[in-house]
This record gives C-alpha cells, sequence and structure tokens, in this order.
C-alpha cells in the first residue's frame, strides 16, 4: 500500500524504538477507510496522534495530499491546529462549558465569521442533534456526545477523519446507528479516515483496508475482503470467527422466489431478498462453517450455492478435529470449514476442482452506491 | 480610621494582583501541563513563602532590595530613590510572597482539565493563544477566582514582610495590617478595633463574591 502514494490521501510512515515502539508505513486514499487493528499496548493510538501532530516520533514522513505535515528527516513537523485534521477521541474530549452547537462553533475558525454558525447547525443536522444545539455535553447521552464529537471533527473541514475506538463506549444499538452515519460521511466527505479499533467485527464491518498491529509494528495490511480469507494471520483466529468477507453486487431481485441474485468476481450466490437496490455493493461475510464441499452438485438440496471452485490450500482450525480449506473462485477466496475425515474422504489436496457449498451469508453493511467490487 | 493606609492597602492588593495573575498564569499552566526536570524543586521554590516565617522572607527580599545589592543599586540608578521602604519594593516583596496563593490554585485547576480538551482545542484549529483563551481559562477560571481571591485577601492581610521591607512610612508604605499594629502600640484600640474590624469585613466580602462567581460559572460549565 505504501508504495501507491494516493492523490489527496494519506502516506504515513513511522519508526522508532524507544519509547513506544513504532514500526509502521500504511496509505489510505481519500473516501477508503483504513482500520487500525490491535490488541491494546499495541501502538494504535500513538499512531493516530502521531498523524494528528500530538505525538512526534523521533522519525517519521506523514503527509496528506501535497502537504507534509511531518517529515523528520528535514525537521519538519506541522503543529497539530495547522493540519486539517478530523479527530474522534475514545472519550470525546468536549468542551465541557461550552454548548453543543459552542463546540461545533469551535472547530469553524477557519471560515468566515458569518457562516460559521450556520455550518455548525448544518452539521448537528446531519448528526441529528439539532434539537439539542443549546444542551451541554453534561446532559447528553453518550451515543449523542459522541455524535457531537463527530459534528465538531467534520466542522473542522478536515483533509483526514482519525477515529480513536469512536464507538467503544456506547451501546450496541446506538453502536449500529453510528456505523450507518459514519458510511454517510465516508461517502460524502471523500477523505482518508483511519479507524482505530480492537473489534474485528467493526473492521469487518466499516473498513476497506485493515493493518493488523502488535507492539507498535505492522503484522499484516491489505484489503479487509483479502485478509479475512487468509488463515495464515494468527491474530485474526484470536478475534474473529474463521470466514471471508466479501463485497458482493447486487445483480437482480426474484421476488417470486423471494431471492436475490448476489455477483462477485469468479461467482455468483443466491441470498434470500435483500433489502438493497440492485446495483449497489454490499459487504457480506460468510463464516468458513457454512461452507461445505462438494465434489458434485448435489442435487435435490435446499441449498442454492454451489460454486464451481479450486482447493488452494489446507491448515488447521482452531479445533483439533478440523481444518480449514482455502477455496478460489477466480481472484476470490472462501473458506471452508471441514473435518479431517472430509478431506481424507474426498481426497481434498491444493488444485483439486470441487464445488463449494454456501449455506447461509449474513450482511454486514448494506448497500454502497459507489465503490469498486474488490 | 486611617484612610491614606486603607487605600494604600487596596492600592496594593490591586497592584500585586495586576502584575501577579498574568505571571501565576503562566506559571501555573506551565507547571500543570510540562514535564520537565527540576519541576518538584520550581515548585517547592513557589511554595516556599507558605512555610517560612515572614521575618525570615522579608529578611531576605531586604538583603536582596538593599543598597548593596545589584537589584537595589539598579533601582536607586534609574528611580532616584531606594527600592526598600518605598512602595514599589512593597510591590515586588508582595508579588513574591503572593506566588503560592496565585500559582497555586492555578495550577491545580489546570491540572484537572484533561489533556484530550487541550488537544482537542487545537485540533478544531485553535492556536494555542486561541486554545487559553476560548478553552482552558473559561475551564480553569474556578482556580483564577480562588488565586485572585486568596492573593487580594493575603496582600491585605500581610503584616511580617511589609514591615520588614516598607517600614511604616504613611501614604509610602504604611498599609491598614500596620497601621493596626501602630494604634495598639499607642493604646488607640478604638481606632485599632475599627480598621480590623473593616479589613475583617473586606477580605470577607472578596473571598465571598469569588466563590459565588466560581459555583456560578461551574455550574454553567454543568460540572
Amino acid at each position: 500500500m505504501a508504495s501507491e502514494p494516493p492523490v489527496n490521501g494519506l502516506s504515513v510512515t513511522l519508526r522508532q524504538a524507544q519509547p513506544i515502539p513504532l514500526d509502521v508505513s500504511f496509505s489510505c486514499p481519500a473516501g477508503e477507510v483504513v482500520a487500525l487493528f490491535g490488541p491494546s499496548g499495541s501502538g494504535k493510538t500513538t499512531i493516530l496522534r502521531a498523524i494528528a501532530g500530538l505525538y512526534r516520533p523521533a522519525t517519521g514522513r506523514v503527509t496528506c495530499g501535497e502537504s507534509v505535515w511531518l517529515d523528520t528527516a528535514r525537521d519538519e513537523a506541522l503543529p497539530p491546529h495547522r493540519r486539517a485534521v478530523g479527530l474522534v477521541f475514545q472519550e470525546y474530549a468536549l468542551f465541557p462549558h461550552l454548548t453543543v452547537l459552542g463546540n461545533v462553533v469551535a472547530a469553524t475558525g477557519h471560515r468566515a465569521r458569518s457562516e460559521r454558525e450556520s455550518r455548525a447547525r448544518e452539521l448537528l443536522d446531519l448528526v441529528h442533534l439539532a434539537p439539542y444545539a443549546t444542551r451541554r455535553p453534561a446532559e447528553l447521552s453518550g451515543g449523542q456526545r459522541q455524535r457531537v464529537a463527530l459534528a465538531r471533527a467534520l466542522a473542522r473541514d478536515p483533509a483526514v477523519l482519525l477515529l480513536d475506538e469512536p464507538f467503544a463506549a456506547v451501546d450496541r444499538e446506538v453502536r449500529v446507528a453510528l456505523y450507518r452515519e459514519l458510511e454517510s460521511v465516508r461517502v460524502s466527505l471523500r477523505v482518508p479516515i483511519i479507524l482505530v479499533t480492537h473489534d474485528f467485527d467493526e473492521v469487518a464491518r466499516l473498513a476497506d483496508r485493515l493493518c493488523i498491529l502488535e507492539r507498535g509494528a505492522m503484522t499484516a495490511q491489505g484489503r479487509v475482503t483479502e485478509l479475512t480469507s487468509r488463515v495464515d494471520i494468527p491474530q485474526l483466529a484470536t478475534y474473529y470467527e474463521p470466514g471471508s468477507v466479501l463485497d458482493v453486487r447486487v445483480e437482480a431481485h426474484e421476488p417470486g422466489r423471494q431471492l436475490t441474485r448476489l455477483s462477485f468476481p469468479g461467482g455468483a450466490l443466491w441470498s434470500p431478498t435483500m433489502a438493497a437496490r440492485s446495483g449497489t455493493v454490499v459487504r457480506i461475510r460468510i463464516p468458513a462453517r457454512e461452507v461445505s464441499i462438494a465434489l458434485a452438485v448435489p442435487e435435490q438440496i435446499s441449498l442454492h450455492n454451489a460454486l464451481p471452485a479450486q482447493v488452494a490450500g489446507i491448515a488447521a482450525a482452531s479445533d483439533p478435529a478440523l481444518v480449514l480449506v482455502t477455496l478460489q473462485l477466480g481472484p476470490t477466496v472462501l473458506l471452508a470449514q471441514v473435518t479431517h475425515d472430509a478431506v481424507s474422504r474426498l481426497q481434498l489436496a491444493p488444485g483439486r476442482n470441487v464445488f463449494a457449498l454456501v449455506k447461509s451469508v449474513s450482511v454486514l453493511r448494506p448497500g454502497r452506491a459507489t465503490g469498486a467490487v474488490s | 480610621m486611617d484612610w491614606t493606609a486603607f487605600k494604600l492597602s487596596i492600592e496594593l492588593a490591586a497592584v500585586t494582583l495586576l502584575i501577579l495573575l498574568p505571571i501565576a498564569m503562566v506559571v501555573g499552566r506551565e507547571l500543570a501541563v510540562r514535564t520537565f526536570r527540576g519541576k518538584g524543586f520550581v515548585e517547592a521554590l513557589v511554595a516556599l513563602p507558605l512555610l517560612l516565617p515572614p521575618t525570615v522572607v522579608g529578611f531576605y527580599l531586604l538583603q536582596a532590595f538593599g543598597r548593596h545589592s545589584a537589584l537595589g543599586r539598579a533601582f536607586e540608578a534609574m528611580t532616584g530613590h531606594l527600592l526598600v521602604f518605598s512602595f514599589e519594593g512593597l510591590v515586588l516583596a508582595s508579588v513574591l510572597i503572593n506566588l503560592p496563593f496565585a500559582v497555586q490554585p492555578i495550577q491545580r485547576a489546570c491540572e484537572a482539565i484533561p489533556r484530550e480538551v487541550r488537544e482537542a482545542a487545537a485540533l478544531c484549529g485553535m492556536s494555542p493563544w486561541g486554545a487559553f483563551l476560548r478553552v482552558e481559562l473559561p475551564l480553569a477560571w474556578p482556580g483564577v477566582a480562588t488565586a485572585l481571591a486568596l492573593t487580594f485577601a493575603h496582600t491585605l492581610g500581610e503584616f511580617g514582610v511589609v514591615l520588614m521591607v516598607g517600614g511604616s512610612i504613611p501614604d509610602e508604605t504604611r498599609t491598614l495590617a500596620i497601621a493596626i499594629y501602630d494604634r495598639v502600640q499607642a493604646f488607640d484600640d478604638r481606632a485599632a478595633g475599627v480598621m480590623a474590624a473593616t479589613l475583617l469585613a473586606f477580605s470577607l466580602l472578596a473571598l465571598g463574591v469569588t466563590n459565588t462567581l466560581a459555583r456560578r460559572i461551574g455550574r454553567r460549565h454543568g460540572e
């Protein structure tokens, strides 16, 4: 990723041995979400702070579009107030002495005086907080504070949006609503978004790309849809039940059969009717335990999906009785979880042509109007 | 009632505040925000006037301000009169002995502002100065108000250092506290009583007003 400097994108390289070890290099194009994922103490927040200018690493380079924010080789470091960064802090860090409106107006100093308040009100509308404009942060719920923090970060007209575990302190139900808001922000803002999280479910739902961190170093990075299908990343198995995440295109609905046809490079799927318009891109997850393997297309079976595939690899699963079979469908990879016995009965080995039987898929992210199918 | 002494006391308190408050805000904020080597020593230095007897502080200031000190000579060369036993000398002494009363409440108040809130101000695009005026100062206001009240009341009441450094020159260094002492020495208990009561009432008023103000602003913050 670091080798392709994106237009209007963010490019980050940080290295130091002390006091917090860091060794990362990644970039994020405009309109995409990069997740920094790892356990606490893996340096996620430090990386975010370095991008914002709140932390200065021993060596590093941070560029955003044309502007250089940090270049330790040339001893250049823009102070945080001169970087166009929107940061949503984990604990929100709202200004307790200002109203909700005042908090958002506080980040509009770069605009003409006459338009500051109207812009702030627009943003409060966007996060559904207009009726709370005159309240103080202490009078709001956790989810509402979080949305004020988001509106304030957007009010800066950021060139980069940084989110530090933004959903950690809110209830599950509120979180789903916030996910949707973040998605609409991603579409309307078209800036790089860096999301720090230790919740892999969030990564799978929200992120386009993923950097897995451990003790300040990146152990893996790539597209979420690619990394989730890999069996050689031990951290993933710890946090996430094995399964592939795919961005699929909604091809057509068949109201009579109550089915929706989904396509991806290398195959197509039927799913129960999905509330998504044709042509939109939906992110789905296919857990490995929902995929079986057959040598021929079974007849007279309730399953809809028998996809031609080729075995690419076989790896141990966390349960010693089971294995994970990597199936290649064109450029797309699916994982199937089967028994050792099945492997020997079907003589599964790399190169063998089989059929992937997909029992069910779950929708992680509803329809996206834009965005490429990977 | 020695109105000249009363006026002088108020003047001394006002000028002390005017000079000390900006200094205390800078020192208090820096001590709250930064970590550096020798911070403990600086904090001890600021707190020293709280612990030392006023006569000890007064003695050292007398030495430092006197004719034989560089400061004393420089002042005399500039103004033509002595720094000791002058209003200016009194102001300087007053600023120094009030440092802990002004710095400590401001430092505590600044320490109570979460680091992320200060950082959020910068990320909102506010310059350090803008962030100080719009975020840090309003949030630290209860501490500033306490510093104001304590310094004011303490300056009105300071006796030992004023006597050591200023003596008791009418309209120059004889503050209300000194005037009370003079009256008692002269067995004029009535005059001493009136002035003592005035000082008491004034100090109480100053503390009451600032405390109320601080609380009202604290409530407005929703804390």
